[in-house]
């Protein structure tokens, strides 16, 4: 699932048309990105807060099992490691 | 101006600059393999330097035609494409890497705090309703977070 500061209505029209089907949640007041400190001040347009970029792999206990806070936000993980990760989960 | 005047080794320079700074955003960003070190964009801009340096030269040589403007427009032109270089190279290898330093994420091995936000359609999901609910009839095993900066 994937979660930014972007509106329920933001996220509705790119899911639509990129045809993603797994949740996009809103946090728009930034109290999710914060209590994971994954916050990016004033990076957004405007100056705006959004949340940097990041992917955390949790368990079915809600437990991470694997975390990649990238150094270079052009850089994200690639499909093929994060499913090698996934694939260690029991 | 006749085809034989014309600075084109300069034009050339300048094009293939600004073909090496925009493409990134506009082609190469879609694939990991271009996107994650920029190596088609940096190639392009050698050989831009390649003819900005030789249309340089060649704005400055003696027999244009109109000497003067031969020179200034060499001289702009190779200042500009320098500087959108220099503009690509700060913004992918300095800008985009101020990140915080998120020294208080979750790390391996510890639980993730417990959430409840709304999805697209405005429906509140929670993390453990996510981590419960089954698929295809089966238990998940696990949940994939991916944070992302947003398309505002």
């Amino acid at each position: 699932m994937a979660i930014s500061v972007d509106s329920p209505e933001v996220s509705r029209n790119m899911t639509q048309q990129a045809g993603y089907t797994f949740p996009f949640l809103s946090d728009q007041r930034l109290e999710v990105i914060r209590r994971y400190d994954l916050l990016h001040a004033g990076a957004g347009e405007n100056g705006a807060d959004i949340a940097r970029p990041a992917e955390l792999l949790i368990d079915k206990t809600g437990t991470v099992r694997w975390i990649n806070l990238t150094e270079n936000y052009f850089v994200r993980a690639r499909p093929e490691d994060v499913l090698d990760k996934v694939n260690l989960l029991e | 101006m006749n085809v034989r005047q014309l600075n084109w080794p300069l034009w050339l320079g300048v094009l293939l600059t600004l073909i090496g700074g925009f493409s990134y955003i506009a082609v190469f960003i879609w694939f990991p393999i271009t996107r994650d070190f920029p190596w088609v964009n940096l190639l392009l801009f050698l050989v831009a330097a390649v003819f900005l340096w030789k249309g340089l030269r060649r704005g400055f040589e003696r027999d244009r035609a109109r000497p003067t403007l031969s020179k200034i427009i060499a001289s702009v032109l190779t200042t500009l494409s320098v500087l959108m270089i220099a503009l690509f190279l700060f913004s992918y290898f300095v800008f985009a890497r101020w990140l915080p330093p998120s020294t208080g994420a979750p790390q391996v091995g510890q639980k993730v705090p417990e959430f409840t936000l709304p999805d697209s359609t405005g429906r509140q999901v929670s993390l453990n309703e996510l981590l419960t609910t089954p698929i295809d009839g089966k238990p998940p095993k696990g949940v994939l977070l991916i944070f992302y900066r947003g398309y505002w």
